[in-house]
């Protein structure tokens, strides 16, 4: 079942069109990544899709209706800042959290790692259980359409890969979920994945049908330097890694030309595009 | 920008960092023998979650905090560049308002600073924003701007925190195209991130959890010296040492034994970081709260 649908949905501010005819869905169990460039339209849609903000054109259903009061019961929001209470411990927040929605806080439903803290303020914890706590919150009332807005922004990979696991289980009851990230690293995290590029759906599928064939030339020189200075002074798109290079989206003879150009002498080797360097191409590309 | 020093590979230490430094806030130990070297010509990471000490070490490499124990080696103030996580710069003037600003600070001015000053917009592709008000740039803008300002006196050895932090993959991508041609031109880089993916483009890192060191060296030594054995699973685990990634779930034999029907995998540098994090945690059974 779908439980949030956008149809060709479009917002104005004033005469700026921000979000441009977006179709999006999210269906029970699945987890939808929301990917885009600052300024394309994330927040925006976010906001429609939660009843928020009117679209200006188009259409929001939540839960085959329009967004009301009703359906703001059945979701779960967790924001980029969270909304802990700092000076409450663990066991306050969610219970403050759980009642809000006429419900009670059970703190044996908590994971173990959540129940040893129930009676921490939230101030003296660090950011990978603050944002576990939020999904707690988040979760008290058994939403069934879970909203969240970089997720895991400011953890390390641990804490990630653990925030991941919540996220998953939450799917496997049949929660669907939509995230918003600037981790491209996690796009494989998400069943399905929507990227924007100024306020238009520019790509949609999994991280490999985005990546498509998408080609990068690695570029091992005797000096790197030389190299970089090179491919960059000819517009191409190159990165340092550690002491090698990347230029995704370029023939090998193209870069193998600027080289020669320049008397730089360097080994050239076709390998996958990474998601990064698909999502980086393809919105400067988009870009108007 | 300053200029190629023409040296070879081997003879790229700069000889700045910091050793083995212990920085106290009070009763809390920010950092604890923490030690980090920074290469001329390359970009060390300093990675980390929120509240691991990162902007603490580099605050220390500046100058700006001093240890209680351990040495700090840096040059001049002069040949220092350093963005801060904050704004660092100042909403309320022009782009150009800014880099002027700052360029006289550091005494370039006259012609030789206005020449600077577009050499700069232009890098930053800010030429065309350069009459506009800081405070309405996006974020990447913004960053871009900082960048350019700490760059302004062409320091020998410059420290961004978290440079991109909250900055779309795209204007990312063009923080990054700068950094490395600052790289290319000799200038030692030393950059905080919470991003793996962008410590594994550094030539080397250092990785803290909470004020210590949890792993430090080039991305593939650290993935190198994992101990035991990865291994990929059929199936969803409870084991503490397993966890959930691209999909699929990953658990790290400490003894190398394979669990049932698991398949051996490569580490790369995330799960690499992941192990030593379970590492120190099964050794001190830290439940997470931070130490008072």
């Amino acid at each position: 079942m779908t439980l949030m649908e956008t149809r060709a949905v479009s917002r104005r501010f004033g005469r700026q069109l921000v979000i441009d005819s977006v179709d999006l869905g999210v269906a029970e169990g699945e987890v939808v990544g929301l990917l885009g460039a600052n300024g394309a339209g994330k927040t925006t849609l976010i906001r429609m899709a939660l009843g928020l903000l009117r679209p200006s054109g188009g259409t929001v259903t939540l839960f085959d209706r329009e967004p009301s009061r009703e359906t703001r019961f059945r979701l779960g929001y967790v924001p980029q800042s969270l909304g802990l209470y700092l000076d409450l411990t663990v066991g306050e927040n969610l219970s403050f959290a759980a009642r809000a929605f006429g419900r009670r806080f059970d703190p044996e439903s908590l994971e173990p790692e959540l129940h040893a803290v129930t009676g921490v303020l939230v101030r003296n914890l660090p950011l990978g259980l603050r944002r576990r706590i939020a999904f707690a919150a988040a979760l008290a009332h058994d939403p069934e359409l879970l909203v969240l807005d970089e997720p895991t922004s400011g953890v390390e990979p641990l804490a990630r890969a653990r925030l991941w696991e919540t996220i998953r289980a939450a799917a496997e009851r049949g929660v669907g979920v939509l995230a918003t990230t600037h981790h491209m690293s996690e796009a494989s995290e998400c069943d399905r994945l929507v990227v924007m590029v100024a306020g238009r759906v520019v790509a949609r599928g999994s991280s490999e049908q985005i990546i498509g064939g998408m080609r990068t030339v690695a570029v091992s020189a005797a000096s790197w330097e030389g190299a970089f200075r090179a491919l960059d002074a000819a517009g191409l798109p190159v990165a340092l890694v550690g002491r090698s290079l990347r230029v995704p989206d370029r023939s090998v003879a193209e870069v193998d030309e600027r080289l020669r150009a320049a008397g730089v002498e360097a080994r050239l080797d076709v390998v996958p595009a990474t998601f990064d360097e698909a999502f980086v191409t393809i919105a400067q590309r988009e870009q108007p | 920008m300053s200029g190629w020093r023409g040296r070879t590979a081997d003879d790229r230490l700069t000889g700045w960092g910091v050793d083995r430094i212990t920085v106290r806030y009070r009763a809390t130990r920010a950092l604890d023998g923490v030690s980090l070297g920074v290469g001329e010509g390359a970009v060390t990471a300093v990675v980390g979650a929120d509240g691991a000490g990162k902007t603490t070490l580099l605050r220390a490499l500046v100058g700006a905090v001093r240890p209680v124990s351990g040495r700090v080696r840096r040059p001049d103030k002069r040949r220092t560049g350093y963005v801060s996580a904050g704004p660092g710069v100042y909403g309320d003037l022009t782009v150009n308002e800014n880099l002027s600003f700052v360029a006289r600070a550091y005494g370039v001015s006259g012609a030789a600073g206005r020449r600077r000053i577009e050499e700069l917009l232009e890098a930053t592709e800010l030429v065309a924003a350069r009459g506009r008000l800081v405070g309405l740039l996006s974020g990447g803008m913004r960053q871009k701007l900082a960048l350019a300002m700490a760059i302004v006196h062409r320091p020998e050895l410059l420290v961004l925190d978290e440079p991109t932090t909250g900055v779309d993959p795209v204007s990312r991508a063009e923080l990054w195209r700068l950094i490395g041609e600052l790289a290319a031109d000799g200038t030692a880089i030393a950059l905080a991130t919470t991003y793996v993916d962008e410590a594994e483009r550094a030539a080397s890192v250092l990785v803290l959890l909470r004020g210590r060191t949890l792993a430090s060296g080039t991305p593939d030594s650290i993935v190198s010296a994992v101990p035991g054995e990865l291994y990929g699973l059929a199936a969803a685990s409870r084991n503490p040492l397993a966890w959930r990634r691209a999909g699929a779930w990953r658990q790290w034999s400490p003894d190398g034994s394979a669990p049932p029907g698991a398949r051996l995998i490569d580490p790369d540098l995330e799960d690499a970081l992941v192990i030593a994090q379970l590492e120190v945690e099964a050794g001190t059974g830290a439940n997470g709260e931070v130490a008072a």
